[in-house]
């Protein structure tokens, strides 16, 4: 496994797998995560995984750069091959166009589409969560297709409900709560991607794969209620 | 049971902890108190432990009615603590009896206090942490800053808080206090290289330690932006968003820096030049509006050292606490 260790200040360091963002340097990652969540090392406080890279917070009272580095290469060398990596595939049911999906219209214009082949596209792809991050349990997903891919809006919208679905250039992802954004929104998922009072506030985790099942509006308000 | 009322609400002040570790990889922010050290003394002199839940107050502070007796120690910035109108000491355990009112003043030095009670502020943890994030709505009280009427308990005592308490009966203000002043520098603000640091031009590395930086208005608990020459990369290049940390100081497309500080995001997207050295963060979190930064470069060997420096005199202030209490 290729990785570079750098550090970040006098309290974190990072692992650089790569500089491109690409389904097996996001494996790589996955299972180094893996290690650090089922056996954390004692310095350790707590790791946050990116696109490329996993940064590591450690305690320098306890342990030095140096050291760390040490650690985290022994950690490294030492992990079992056959190291299970998550293969969860989590179906997110949305509820396409209409108020719920303000900019589909915008959407399927600037591709010469249909509302309806924008929606079947965007329900078929194998979407991957590279990352959580931005804000909380917000996904930032892979695999869109770029036939569906679209410029954001001009001037960003002051309140997105959380749950929206949106495109942002090539990328797709979901307002995991209620914020500011610039994103074309498609769709809203009923599902609650980030919820404060669960042991595992968020929904998806880095790793994730994602499937896209279209609902009716009706659906959509059982599913809510 | 209502143990203290908050008869004025300040500026912008929160129930704060050492903050909320663990959920990063869910995005979570972390939030907790800008002035660890503050925060940890005002703590010991109270006889809680060091994580425990304390007010940040910053600049203009809050009118607290007090309900019960009750230890408590103000550390941190000199806002002119004062108590049923007379001035009230900093760095000292102080107990203060029944319906006593504390005031806040004039800002003297720095930007924050912490105001510890003997137990703790009691509020509801949100994943384990008691921090506030207002932008999140979550932590502290109801996930904001405390507003008029707000009614707060304290935790439950320790040995220690009563000990301290039993002492303090009679004389009501230790005669001594905790020789802090080495602990905060005005201006200078010592860094290490950041991960994007040789990818900026020979002339912003150098500007970016020549000249001072001045804090703008536009800065809060998320972050400083600070205003002063521009800096620039050598070329523009699209950044992989990857982690950010407490001190990372990020350019961003306008060529100003950030610092980024507890409230701030757990990713981000522009180069960072540098970090600084977490010895170095109580000076920073007394820094406000209007003040200038000269930053020097150190190695991480140093910084890791002074911070250790920095532990054991601290671990010397808790057990002479504890020792004097004893």
């Amino acid at each position: 496994m290729n990785f570079q260790l750098y550090p970040m200040g006098d309290h974190a360091l990072l692992l650089e797998f790569g500089k491109v963002i690409d389904p097996k340097t996001h494996q790589q990652i996955q299972k180094i995560t893996n290690v650090l969540e089922h056996s954390p090392p004692s310095w350790m406080v707590e790791y946050i995984p990116a696109f490329t890279t996993i940064t590591i917070i450690y305690k320098p009272t306890e342990i030095l750069y140096k050291e760390a580095c040490l650690e985290l290469n022994k950690i490294v060398l030492n992990m079992e091959e056959h190291n299970a990596i998550n293969q969860h595939i989590v179906t997110i049911p949305v509820c396409y166009g209409d108020e719920f999906g303000p900019d589909l219209e915008f959407v399927a214009d600037v591709n010469s589409l249909t509302k309806k082949e924008v929606i079947n596209i965007h329900a078929n792809g194998n979407y991957l969560v590279y990352m959580i991050g931005f804000s909380p349990g917000f996904p930032y997903i892979g695999g869109m297709s770029e036939k569906i891919a679209a410029p954001r809006k001009k001037s960003p919208r002051l309140n997105i409900a959380a749950g929206s679905v949106g495109i942002a250039g090539k990328q797709t992802g979901i307002y995991s709560i209620d914020s500011p954004g610039g994103w074309q929104i498609i769709g809203r998922t009923p599902v609650r991607l980030f919820q404060i009072d669960k042991q595992k506030p968020a929904f998806l985790k880095a790793g994730d794969k994602i499937k896209f099942i279209p609902i009716s509006r009706n659906e959509y308000y059982e599913w809510v209620n | 049971m209502t143990m203290l009322t908050v008869l004025k609400r300040g500026f912008f002040t929160t129930v704060q902890d050492q903050g909320r570790y663990g959920y990063q990889k869910d995005g979570v922010v972390v939030s907790g108190v800008l002035d660890d050290y503050a925060h940890r003394i005002a703590n010991y002199l109270v006889g809680n432990c060091e994580n425990s839940p304390i007010l940040e107050i910053t600049l203009n502070g809050p009118q607290l009615q007090f309900h019960i007796d009750a230890v408590i120690a103000i550390c941190g910035g000199n806002l002119s603590p004062s108590i049923n109108g007379r001035p009230l000491p900093m760095w000292k355990s102080i107990l203060i009896k029944k319906d006593t009112v504390i005031s806040f003043g004039k800002c003297l030095a720095g930007a924050r206090s912490y105001l510890a009670v003997s137990g703790g502020f009691h509020v509801p943890k949100v994943m384990e942490s008691a921090s506030t994030y207002v932008r999140g709505k979550f932590g502290g009280v109801d996930g904001r800053t405390l507003q008029m009427n707000d009614k707060l308990t304290f935790g439950p005592f320790s040995k220690l808080n009563k000990r301290i308490f039993e002492k303090l009966t009679g004389s009501t203000v230790a005669n001594w206090s905790v020789p802090y002043q080495r602990m905060y520098s005005k201006k200078l603000i010592r860094v290490m290289k950041g991960r994007q640091y040789e990818e900026f031009t020979n002339i912003s590395r150098t500007n970016f330690f020549k000249y001072q930086y001045t804090i703008t208005t536009e800065s809060d608990r998320m972050g400083y932006r600070l205003k002063g020459t521009p800096l620039a990369l050598q070329r523009d290049e699209e950044m992989l968003s990857e982690a950010v940390t407490f001190g990372t100081i990020q350019i961003t497309t306008d060529g100003q820096p950030i610092i980024l500080l507890a409230d701030r995001q757990t990713t981000g997207g522009y180069p960072k030049i540098a970090q600084v050295a977490s010895v170095d963060f109580p000076s920073l979190a007394q820094m406000k509006p209007g003040d200038r930064i000269d930053f020097e470069l150190i190695t991480i060997e140093k910084a890791q050292q002074l911070l250790r420096q920095r532990e054991r005199y601290l671990q010397l202030i808790k057990t002479g606490i504890r020792l004097k209490y004893s």
